[in-house]
């Protein structure tokens, strides 16, 4: 077949270990993966943390990152075998006929040099094109891609632009050497729903109009769906599914595709506002010290007991702000907050004991929100110790019991969080926030770290402990499916201010305001055709105004 | 005002106003030693009438922060004062010994400051790899010979068993650029193999650090060629660290190579220094500590500056 691009045979990819105390050894990541892939179509890569999904994009450019060997099977470009080849051969494939787009372009891209220059480049080096005829067709590209003033985009360095902008730059660096594939490696994760939307529908009409072909990865199964023809769905480095988007999505085989397809549909009900008030907060106007614009601006909100109030906003919307200011770490300006019936004090460090301990938190990285060199025990038994002057075998039963809690039973409590999965580790704050048996938790994004089906274990039992503990979150996310899975009131946050506040069913029901209806209309649904619908739909009513 | 400008003015401003501290510093330093200098002139058989006349003669009996200010009005004019031991102006004196300093030091920091950037760039390349472990191993037995066994040891095979450069290194007024070129050659290997390791070292780590970041590998995943990838895109983001060592070994080439000039009898200022501090000489001593100080703070101005330039977000602000 004359426009067979990609063809991987029973690829094995191998690292070595490097366990404290023990020799190292080599531990296989990718194992009998086989996948092909034609001119101008998309093959989606879907998976979990861990389940390979990059490793074998990059060994399409015979790439390892770190350690990383590719030590079995076939990788043919063209039908040219690269796997084993060369530096040289290798040069002359990477960035010439196959590119690379990366999940950070914030990151992936020089801060000391032009834009222009970086995006050129490849074509230069390679001696591909002129620098008038490359400059030409990156601005061509800019244009395509919808980044504004393409003509002069490219005299701007990196961090003069902005996360969305740069993800498109790094397409169109992709795109301006003519490849015949692009590897797109989770490009829309890191940004906001509303930026994700657009910058996928660029790079999708990128792909359509150049007729490259595409390796798309990602840990979203709706995001894939709208850009792939085919998708491979992979788990600890296997292949477990294979077949078109259609397939996938509508009719899958398997039962870990079947929970991918149907993750993020916890159903939750919204609890009747009848429980008394735990928290309130009150026309607070905030703005960190040698700032001058305000960060907060008259925000009210209420918390009733027992019951989860979803704060959701985009970056910069002020959301993490709040909890700043509610757990006393940033002191507002104006307002008050009442907690419990009792005016909270401005500053934690003024605040008494229980005030402390009836207002616990739990991080988005769990990784960093415990001491690396302390065990699960004494990680648990902290608050324990300090609230409540528990002491050997008591706090130790506490802890198993606060474990069992958590779904995590014996054998935990004297492991390192180094020992843990990421789930694990958030179970483990988790229950170190209920240590202390506080009235109220703030959850800073602590599922938007993990897989989603690891994340759906946490939200359920987060829901389940406010069943038994009769607990009240405040719960921030920028992700609109865990609102809906968790939340009985929602507050949407935008530039600081509470632009939508109510019950769960009145917040979600039309008629919307602008920024909620863009909001929740960029939230990819698990089902094809939808971002050409969004974006058709966008455009009607783009010029009906 | 464009925020580089400020910053800029901010750090000489800065500089400006250390300068002035360590002036205090100096003339508090050689206040505080004991005796004077009217005792230093006249000798210990001094009558105290002399003593006396001396004094005020010299203005020595005024209080010490006119005096401070006396001095400090000179040296703003070029006025250094006069040296004790041979009453000869100072600031002619040491004009021609700070020039001979200086042309040492730049012909040095003239090697030095690309060879240690280059040496640093192979290490870098060829990290854990034979030239790396190399250079290193050289570089690290050279930095720790100290510089007098250096010298002989260059003096005894390059000036006696293979006479390619003298081994005395006077260099006079009279004498061409090239024939001082040659002159200094000995000193100028001492100087450029004590100092080479650190820049070198300094640049290696700072590439290093900077070949872990995403756009390194980015740079990989073009295809690019891995001199290019060090060169074009891991330098420019080390510039910093790099160029504050060099600063700092360029400072040592002016204030700190009193040993090789005396090895190599080279009429520098760390011979005058020295000379003078053994005849008490106090306004020489502090002619050339606020000399020095000036390099020091100086050069490291000039460090702050180019790591402020090199940092494309002060460059171009959003």
């Amino acid at each position: 077949m004359a426009d067979l691009i990609l063809d991987i045979r029973n690829l094995k990819i191998e690292a070595t270990a490097y366990p404290p105390g023990e020799p190292p050894q080599d531990i296989v990541i990718v194992d009998g993966v086989s996948l092909t892939l034609e001119k101008g179509k998309v093959l989606g890569l879907i998976g979990e943390s861990g389940a390979g999904k990059s490793t074998i994009g990059l060994s399409a450019m015979s790439y390892g990152r770190g350690g990383v060997r590719l030590t079995g099977g076939e990788v043919r470009l063209g039908g040219q075998e690269i796997r084993a080849a060369g530096p040289r051969a290798l040069r002359a494939i990477r960035g010439d006929r196959v590119t690379y787009v990366a999940q950070s372009a914030a990151a992936a891209f020089n801060p000391a040099k032009r834009l222009m220059d970086q995006v050129i480049e490849t074509s230069l080096q390679h001696g591909l094109s002129t620098r008038a005829e490359a400059e030409k067709r990156a601005v061509m590209l800019f244009a395509k891609l919808g980044l504004p003033n393409p003509e002069s985009f490219g005299n701007r360095y990196p961090h003069q632009v902005s996360g969305g902008q740069l993800q498109r730059a790094m397409t169109a660096m992709a795109l301006c050497p003519k490849p015949d594939l692009v590897i797109f490696d989770e490009p829309t994760t890191a940004l906001d729903v509303t930026t994700q939307i657009d910058v996928l529908a660029a790079i999708k009409e990128a792909i359509r109009d150049t007729g490259v072909a595409a390796l798309y990865i990602t840990h979203d199964l709706a995001v894939v769906a709208q850009v792939s023809d085919d998708i491979l769905v992979l788990r600890h480095g296997k292949m477990v599914e294979k077949g078109s988007a259609d397939q996938i999505i509508n009719a899958p085989r398997e039962a870990y595709t079947k929970a991918l397809v149907s993750v993020r549909q916890i159903e939750h009900p919204a609890k009747p506002a009848t429980s008394p008030v735990v928290l309130s907060v009150d026309h607070v106007t905030a703005r960190y010290r040698g700032t001058h614009f305000d960060v907060l601006k008259d925000v009210t909100v209420e918390l009733r007991q027992g019951q989860t109030l979803a704060v959701v906003g985009e970056s910069g919307s002020g959301k993490s702000t709040l909890a700043r200011v509610i757990t006393g770490l940033l002191p507002p300006r104006s307002g008050r907050i009442r907690f419990d019936g009792r005016d909270l004090t401005p500053a934690f460090a003024n605040r008494t004991r229980d005030d402390l301990r009836e207002l616990q938190m739990i991080y988005q990285m769990a990784d960093v929100a415990m001491n690396p060199r302390h065990t699960v025990g004494t990680i648990i038994g902290r608050p324990l110790e300090f609230y409540f002057g528990l002491k050997g075998e008591g706090k130790r039963r506490r802890v198993q019991e606060l474990l069992d809690e958590i779904e995590m039973g014996k054998g935990f409590i004297d492991r390192y969080p180094a020992e843990l999965s990421g789930g694990q580790k958030q179970r483990v704050c988790i229950a170190r926030a209920l240590a202390a048996k506080p009235k109220l938790i703030i959850c800073d994004e602590v599922t938007s770290a993990l897989d989603p089906l690891v994340a759906d274990g946490i939200l359920k039992l987060l829901l389940n402990l406010q069943k038994v503990e009769g607990v009240a979150y405040l719960f921030i996310t920028h992700d609109l499916a865990t609102v809906k899975a968790i939340a009985d009131s929602i507050a949407v946050m935008y530039r600081g201010e509470v632009v939508r506040y109510g019950t769960k069913t009145e917040v979600l029901a039309p008629p919307f305001d602008d920024y909620t209806d863009l909001l929740l209309s960029s939230v990819p649904e698990m089902r094809l055709g939808w971002l050409e619908e969004v974006i058709a739909h966008r455009r009607m009513e783009a010029a009906g105004n | 005002m464009h925020p580089v400008l400020k910053l800029v003015t901010q750090r000489v401003a800065l500089g400006i106003l250390l300068l002035l501290a360590v002036s205090v510093l100096i003339f508090a330093g050689t206040q505080i030693l004991p005796g004077d200098v009217a005792q230093a002139i006249l000798g210990q058989q001094a009558t105290p009438q002399a003593l006396a006349n001396l004094r005020a003669q010299m203005g020595l009996n005024q209080p010490a922060y006119i005096r401070y200010f006396q001095w400090l009005f000179g040296v703003l004019h070029g006025d250094l004062g006069k040296s004790l031991a041979n009453g000869q102006d100072i600031a002619t004196e040491i004009g021609g010994r700070l020039a001979n300093t200086l042309f040492l030091a730049g012909v040095s920091a003239a090697i030095i400051a690309p060879l240690s950037v280059l040496l640093g760039l192979v290490s870098a390349l060829y990290e854990g790899r034979w030239p790396d472990k190399v250079l290193s191993a050289i570089t690290l037995a050279t930095v720790s010979l100290p510089e007098f066994l250096l010298g002989y040891i260059l003096m005894f095979f390059l000036a006696v068993e293979y006479p390619i450069a003298p081994s005395v290194s006077t260099v006079f007024d009279s004498m061409s650029f090239w024939e001082k070129l040659h002159a200094v050659t000995l000193p100028v290997m001492v100087l450029v193999l004590v100092s080479v390791g650190h820049t070198m070292r300094m640049t290696r780590a700072a590439i290093l650090n900077v070949m872990q970041s995403a756009y390194i590998e980015t740079a990989e995943l073009k295809g690019l060629r891995p001199f290019r990838i060090i060169w074009r895109h891991a330098f420019p983001n080390a510039i910093s660290p790099i160029v504050n060592v060099l600063m700092v070994d360029l400072a040592y080439l002016v204030v700190g190579v009193v040993v090789t000039e005396v090895v190599f009898v080279y009429p520098g200022m760390g011979q005058y220094l020295v000379d003078h501090v053994a005849k008490r000489d106090v306004p020489v001593v502090q002619a050339v500590g606020l000399i020095f100080a000036a390099v020091y703070i100086g050069l490291n101005v000039v460090a702050d500056v180019v790591s402020i330039l090199a940092n494309p977000r002060l460059r171009h602000p959003k």
